[in-house]
């Protein structure tokens, strides 16, 4: 065996960095990856002028789990558990993805009551993922209380989770073919509890930051990225949508049931960590007007399809009907197949597009799962968006791309 | 006629012979393409408005050939229309043009894929490793690489597993 290369040479160096780096005129300086503002094990390999980024690198994989690879090992049913673990702040919408391109690769229905709670718990979902983002991004520029409010109100948003599921973060809450349960009792009281006291919460969180000298010294013009370049490079999500472009996947291509809400697309205009603090404040009222709408149009009915090639019978069932025994048993055994083919689905992720790749072989297990994570696409630019910033600015515009680690490495 | 089916058409003018199939499946519109033709293709489309690059993966058919599948997914934000390109790979080391020069965020896409099933990209800036580290052996995703176990040899099959176990040799 060759040499074991454990860091990147000098040689792959030359082409990442300046030519006044290896003459020690500029500074290479490693930052993470145990660093607190990197939002998880970032590693990024900064070359400086003084306080000034020349170059970032950005040095991912320390959290690579294999959950694609491990995926292919298991039946479609199965392989859901792992979605969870990818972006963990993003639970049900990662189910979601997966669930959605399950059901379009097998062709499966999904019932309006378990739609429209689909919805409902991802739009949740999006704002636990905003409030824990907000008070990360604000303890990353020294404003520590904001962090203690905004999870505050998180703890609210993962009792009713775990209420639903049974788990605050691993919720594996979506199936093929609709939701695992119905939602339980109290679960309305818990929602419109949380949306009387929500709007008033983010006025608080808005009193803290958005007219505060020091939070807008450290934010406006930091990190610019105009909309050209913004989708040359792959942003997506609130990181596009403050640059000016409107793009939503839920609009543009409406999933489970979106096209029935009626909600608006915030955008700013300078592409600056300001407007992306902005765009996520808005969207979080938006998401809480699509809630309030789920909870008052929420239908009565099953909340998983009926098609029992897919879906297991219901365990009442079991007792008396020899038909229901073999399709629980075939389904908990080998699983159901899906055709050869492939399908691309993208959802609309609190950080961007979440698309999921599925390609079926025939059989019970896919051929290949990939997601196209918003983290790894929206990390990219970093690079683009860091250069000539001071290194204390890099804090601000890591955390303002809001990438969760996870979600990158996969 | 849908977005997607007249720039699949127009696809088909522009390339003439080289649009060697056409898959619709679930809604979906692919383009089957030989490799030489990738990046005249994405030019092609980059031009007609799919300005977002917003997927690029592989998948590995062993132990069917041609084995590996390069998979595209084009975006246009403006006439809000999805297009999917395949391109099937010959051989044990593939390789595809890298598409880097017309939609730049390929290039972390198209690493991860030379990370995970060894596929060549001739024309990166940076083809290195993206999620596993520097010195690792074999490539991951490939459906003959084993998932996290060995097979367990005896002395009656231990030369006959040896020879097949790729990786994790001393």
């Amino acid at each position: 065996m060759s040499e074991v290369q454990m860091e990147i040479s000098v040689d792959e160096l030359r082409g990442l960095v300046s030519d006044r780096a290896l003459e020690g005129e500029t500074m290479i300086l490693n930052m993470g990856p145990q660093h607190p503002s990197t939002h998880g094990v970032l590693r990024l390999i900064l070359e400086l002028d003084g306080e000034t980024v020349v170059n970032c690198v950005p040095d991912i994989g320390f959290l690579h789990t294999g959950i694609e690879k491990n995926m292919e090992a298991l039946t479609f049913e199965k392989a859901l558990v792992m979605t969870d673990r990818m972006d963990y702040l993003n639970n049900l919408g990662n189910n979601l993805c997966y669930c959605l391109a399950v059901e379009k690769l097998v062709d499966l229905d999904v019932p309006p009551r378990a739609q429209v709670a689909r919805v409902l718990l991802t739009e949740l979902t999006r704002i636990a993922s905003h409030l824990l983002w907000l008070g990360t991004h604000a303890l990353d520029l020294a404003a520590m209380s904001v962090f203690l409010y905004t999870f505050r109100e998180r703890e609210i948003l993962l009792d009713i989770f775990e209420m639903c599921s049974g788990q605050r973060m691993m919720t594996s809450y979506f199936r093929p073919g609709g939701l695992w349960r119905d939602l339980p009792q109290g679960f309305e009281q818990a929602v419109t509890q949380f949306l009387e006291l929500f709007p008033k919460r983010i006025r608080e969180y808005e009193s803290l930051l958005t007219e505060n000298p020091i939070y807008i010294e450290r934010t406006k013009g930091i990190g610019v990225i105009s909309s050209e370049e913004a989708l040359e490079i792959g942003l997506t999500g609130p990181n596009l949508r403050a640059t000016g472009i409107p793009f939503d996947m839920r609009k543009a291509r409406p999933y489970s049931g979106y096209e029935q809400f009626e909600f608006e697309v915030p955008t700013e205009t300078h592409g600056d960590v300001y407007d992306r603090y902005l765009v996520r404040m808005e969207e979080m009222r938006q998401s809480l007007r699509i809630v309030r709408q789920a909870l008052d149009k929420l239908p009565d009915g099953p909340t998983r399809s009926n098609n029992r090639k897919f879906v297991p019978p219901p365990r009442s069932e079991l007792g008396h009907s020899m038909e229901a025994v073999i399709h629980h048993f075939k389904l908990w055994t080998e699983g159901f197949s899906a055709p050869e083919g492939t399908v691309y689905v993208p959802v609309e992720s609190p950080r961007g597009v979440l698309g999921c790749f599925l390609v079926g072989d025939g059989g019970p297990k896919p051929r290949r799962v990939h997601f196209r994570t918003p983290s790894f696409a929206n990390l990219q630019a970093l690079p683009m968006l860091s250069r000539g910033h001071l290194v204390a600015d890099i804090v601000a515009i890591i955390s303002s791309l809001d990438p969760i680690i996870g979600d990158v490495d996969r | 006629m849908s977005e997607a089916e007249a720039t699949l058409s127009a696809l088909k003018q522009e390339l003439e012979q080289r649009v060697l199939d056409s898959i619709e499946f679930r809604d979906q519109l692919t383009a089957v393409l030989p490799p030489e033709a990738v990046v005249e293709a994405c030019q092609f489309l980059k031009q007609r408005g799919y300005d977002l690059l917003i997927g690029l993966t592989a998948s590995d058919h062993w132990p069917e050939l041609p084995r590996f599948e390069m998979l595209y997914q084009l975006f246009s934000t403006e006439k809000n229309s999805l297009i999917g390109l395949s391109v099937r790979l010959e051989g044990e080391e593939p390789k595809v043009p890298s598409i880097e020069s017309v939609y730049r965020n390929a290039n972390w896409h198209e690493r991860e894929v030379f990370d995970m099933f060894g596929i060549d990209f001739p024309g990166h800036s940076d083809l290195r490793r993206i999620l596993m580290p520097m010195d690792w052996e074999g490539h991951p995703l490939r459906r003959d690489y084993p998932l996290g176990y060995e097979e367990v040899q005896f002395t009656f099959n231990f030369d006959e597993i040896e020879k097949r176990k790729k990786y994790a040799q001393e």
